[in-house]
């Protein structure tokens, strides 16, 4: 038996594989570690705002410098017009993420992209020109969230949303939920999404 | 982690045509591949109906409504493929430790447990659905997060019995012998288990979530995955082949190092719109755009091995499936990944038809593929260790007509898919600037309205593949008297390397 030439031998590679393997996961905890300390809520590198954003208005314009869209953070505009604490805001996000996962929305929807095809994206729903303007937003969204069936809009499409059994309650954190993902700077994705008018628009 | 090959193998691959004496472990194996099998079923059942409901929208609404359909056509695949590979390595792990396999008890106990806690998962997603916004919901419901719904207490299930099963394979190995194959295996499983445990904590914050989440779901298909069917596919073309053991070994870790050296960082490809720092756009991009490399070695190394043997095999079903998978494993992961990996293009194709594409087309051609692969490979020993090379009686027509007619559904249902994807990249994400008006502008356009029908056209035509298939795993072998024919044995060494 002649020993192969050391590239193709087999002690070569396996350790070129323990080595590439460790490499690389070391830098991605390292990426981690930044990554998380960036989109921690209310971070300093505005990316992943604090819960009580949704007490302003949320806008997204295109950003000249970044040469993509980005959320504007306005002036107050509170939700359901109350202004909350930023405890009671996160308790009211946290009521709505819930709502999100219990009632299984990701396997119709997509958030941010992920999940599902059949309705939807739910990145920037908060700002869709669906609803009219700002006026009627809350109360179309309310509306729509606790009976869908009735309210249903399918664009010709004849696909529902079912009727998942969300109450008043959960409805509005499902809307402090969406209010403030559309205020996560997602890198330019949707790309073109011109919102509602709102405030002076 | 020298092979001592001196060790000999008791009781396996000794039989004789018509009686079978099936190890602990193989016994246990068929287990799984059966289970495994009812739930391919069942995706398929659920991918049917969810994709009718794409063109009959009131179809079973409020009833089995699309969600639902979805989640158990997802949770039925992933699972159904988890128990491939259990039964998997449990059909291996005795022949490439050279011994018996530690608890075969508890081993058996713990495949009942398991699929007792699936079963159970699957008819509370059916009859429950939906729970009110509570954590105690996703403690007994469903989580709510795509490909890993399972409710909490069945993700504790999951680690427990993983890690049973963990145990019981590593401790045959150390009672045994190790070997490349085997060490990369165990090592592999450690971080396939450890990474599920990244899914199971809950927070508000929807970009941790979903960072974590890809960690559990990229790092499985795209990296823990793709080492693990590559350490089966060097077992199975050992077998089926009778290829060398040195260059298997050598290409697993070549395979190895391509896989995790791109596949690792090529996470970031999810990171592009979650909230995450815009450095991922780059890195992501980069590393993710590498991962079709070990692709390519993989069909290399498998077309490479199959013609320096000249096709000759021991199980033609086998060595097919194989090859289906190193072929469907380039296609659907590396060049349908490829398509949509880049930022400037992932930006208008994201979250449209042309994901699902890629979906099929990559879970079907890697992982479908080899775990199919592998059931013919134990039921050719269970049946005796029989023929199963060319001149099969009835022609071999089952398998050669299943695998067709589900590679062609699977490739027909991503091609229109594809259409489909594209015509929202256009419509609805660059044109339409992705509102609500414009994701129902592009569900109503002809392109995107025929695709879907098209996928239901070849959504049937891989279910009639897939009962072709289950006829031929309950018939294949059953009166056949040959013995199987004699391939190389892997561990020699040729006198004069090539
Ligand atoms: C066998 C291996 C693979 C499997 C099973 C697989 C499967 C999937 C699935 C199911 C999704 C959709 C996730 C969702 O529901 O949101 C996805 C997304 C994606 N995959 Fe893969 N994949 C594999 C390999 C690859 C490779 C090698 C690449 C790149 C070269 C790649 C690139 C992507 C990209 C860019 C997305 C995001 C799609 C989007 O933006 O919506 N995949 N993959
Ligand atoms: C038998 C015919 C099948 C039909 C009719 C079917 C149908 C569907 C439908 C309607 C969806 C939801 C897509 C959406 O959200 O818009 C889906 C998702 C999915 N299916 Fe199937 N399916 C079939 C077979 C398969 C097979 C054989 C596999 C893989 C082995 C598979 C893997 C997947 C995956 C990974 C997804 C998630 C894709 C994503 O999120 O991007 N399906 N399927
Ligand atoms: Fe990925």
């Amino acid at each position: 038996m002649t020993d192969p030439v050391w590239w193709a031998s087999e002690n070569f590679w396996r350790k070129t594989a323990i080595f590439v393997t460790a490499f690389m996961f070391v830098i991605l905890i390292f990426l981690t570690f930044h990554s998380m300390s960036v989109i921690l809520a209310g971070s300093e590198a505005e990316r992943v705002p604090a819960y009580s954003v949704i007490n302003h208005r949320v806008d997204y314009r295109f950003d000249n410098e970044r040469g993509m869209f980005r959320p504007v953070i306005g002036e107050e505009a509170p939700l359901f017009g109350t202004v909350h604490t930023e405890a009671e805001a996160r308790a009211l996000v946290d009521l709505g993420k819930l709502t999100v996962q219990a009632k299984n929305c990701m396997n119709c929807h997509t958030l941010y992209g992920n999940g599902a095809y059949y309705a939807p994206d739910l990145t920037k729903a908060w700002l869709d020109p669906g609803w009219g303007n700002e006026q009627s937003r809350e109360t179309l969204m309310l509306m729509f969230l606790t009976d869908p069936v009735t309210n249903a809009r399918t664009y010709g499409t004849g696909r529902r949303m079912p009727d998942l059994g969300v109450t008043e309650e959960e409805a509005r954190g499902v809307i402090a939920f969406l209010k403030w993902m559309s205020a996560v700077d997602t890198n330019g994705f949707p790309y073109g999404f011109t919102p509602l008018p709102q405030g002076g628009d | 982690m020298a092979i001592s090959a001196e060790i000999p193998l008791t009781g396996i691959d000794a039989a004789s045509p018509g009686e079978s004496t099936l190890s602990a472990g193989q016994k246990l194996a068929l287990k799984y591949f059966v289970a495994a099998m009812v739930l391919f079923a069942a995706q398929t059942v659920f991918g049917l109906l969810a994709g009718l409901q794409f063109i009959y929208p009131d179809f079973l609404f409020g009833v089995l409504d699309f969600n639902v359909n979805r989640m158990v056509h997802l949770n039925a695949m992933i699972v159904w493929m988890l128990y491939g590979f259990m039964g998997s390595i449990y059909w291996l792990v005795e022949d490439e430790a050279g011994t018996e396999l530690v608890g075969p008890k508890l081993a058996n106990i713990n495949f009942w447990v398991l699929t007792a806690a699936v079963t159970v998962v699957v008819l509370v997603y059916l009859i429950v659905q939906v729970g009110d916004g509570t954590r105690a919901s996703i403690w007994l419901i469903n989580e709510g997060r795509e490909y890993i719904e399972a409710p909490r207490w069945a993700d504790i299930g999951i680690v427990v019995c993983t890690s049973v099963f963990f145990c019981n394979i590593a401790a045959t190995f150390m009672k045994g012998r190790w070997s490349g194959i085997s060490g990369t295996l165990v090592l592999d499983l450690i971080a396939l288990a450890g990474l599920y445990l990244a899914g199971m904590f809950y927070t508000t914050n929807l970009s941790v979530d979903q960072y974590w989440w890809w960690w559990v779901v990229h790092l499985w298909v795209e990296a823990t995955w793709e080492v693990l069917v590559g350490c089966i596919m060097a077992w199975g073309l050992m077998k089926t082949l009778g290829a060398r053991r040195r260059i298997v070994t050598t290409w697993l870790y070549i395979e190895v190092a391509l896989m995790f050296g791109s596949g690792i960082l090529g996470l970031g490809h999810h990171y592009f719109w979650i909230g995450t720092p815009e450095y991922w756009l780059g890195l992501g991009g980069f590393f993710s755009a590498l991962e079709p490399i070990p692709l390519v070695a993989m069909v290399v190394h498998a077309v490479y091995d199959a013609g320096t043997h000249g096709f000759k095999s021991n199980n033609h079903p086998a060595l097919a499936w194989l090859i289906a998978h190193a072929f469907g494993n380039f296609l659907g992961a590396g060049v349908w990944g490829f398509m949509q990996t880049l930022p400037q293009i992932n930006l208008y194709t994201h979250g449209t038809q042309w994901a699902a594409s890629h979906g099929h087309l990559a879970f079907f051609g890697a992982y479908a593929t080899i775990n199919i692969a592998f059931i013919y490979i134990a039921l050719q020993h269970w049946r005796g260790n029989v023929w199963m090379s060319g001149g099969l009686p009835d022609g071999g027509w089952k398998w050669k007509w299943s695998l067709g007619l589900q590679c062609v559904g699977v490739m027909g249902m991503t091609v229109a898919m594809l259409i489909a994807g594209y015509e929202q990249a256009f419509v609805e994400r660059a044109a339409g600037g992705s509102t609500w008006g414009a994701f129902f502008d592009a569900q109503t356009r002809p392109w995107f309205v025929q695709a879907m029908q098209w996928r239901m056209v070849f959504g049937v035509v891989t279910a009639a593949g897939m009962a072709i298939l289950f006829w031929d795993l309950l018939t294949i072998g059953r009166d056949e008297t040959r013995p199987a024919k004699q391939v190389p044995d892997p561990e020699a060494e040729p006198a004069a390397a090539g």
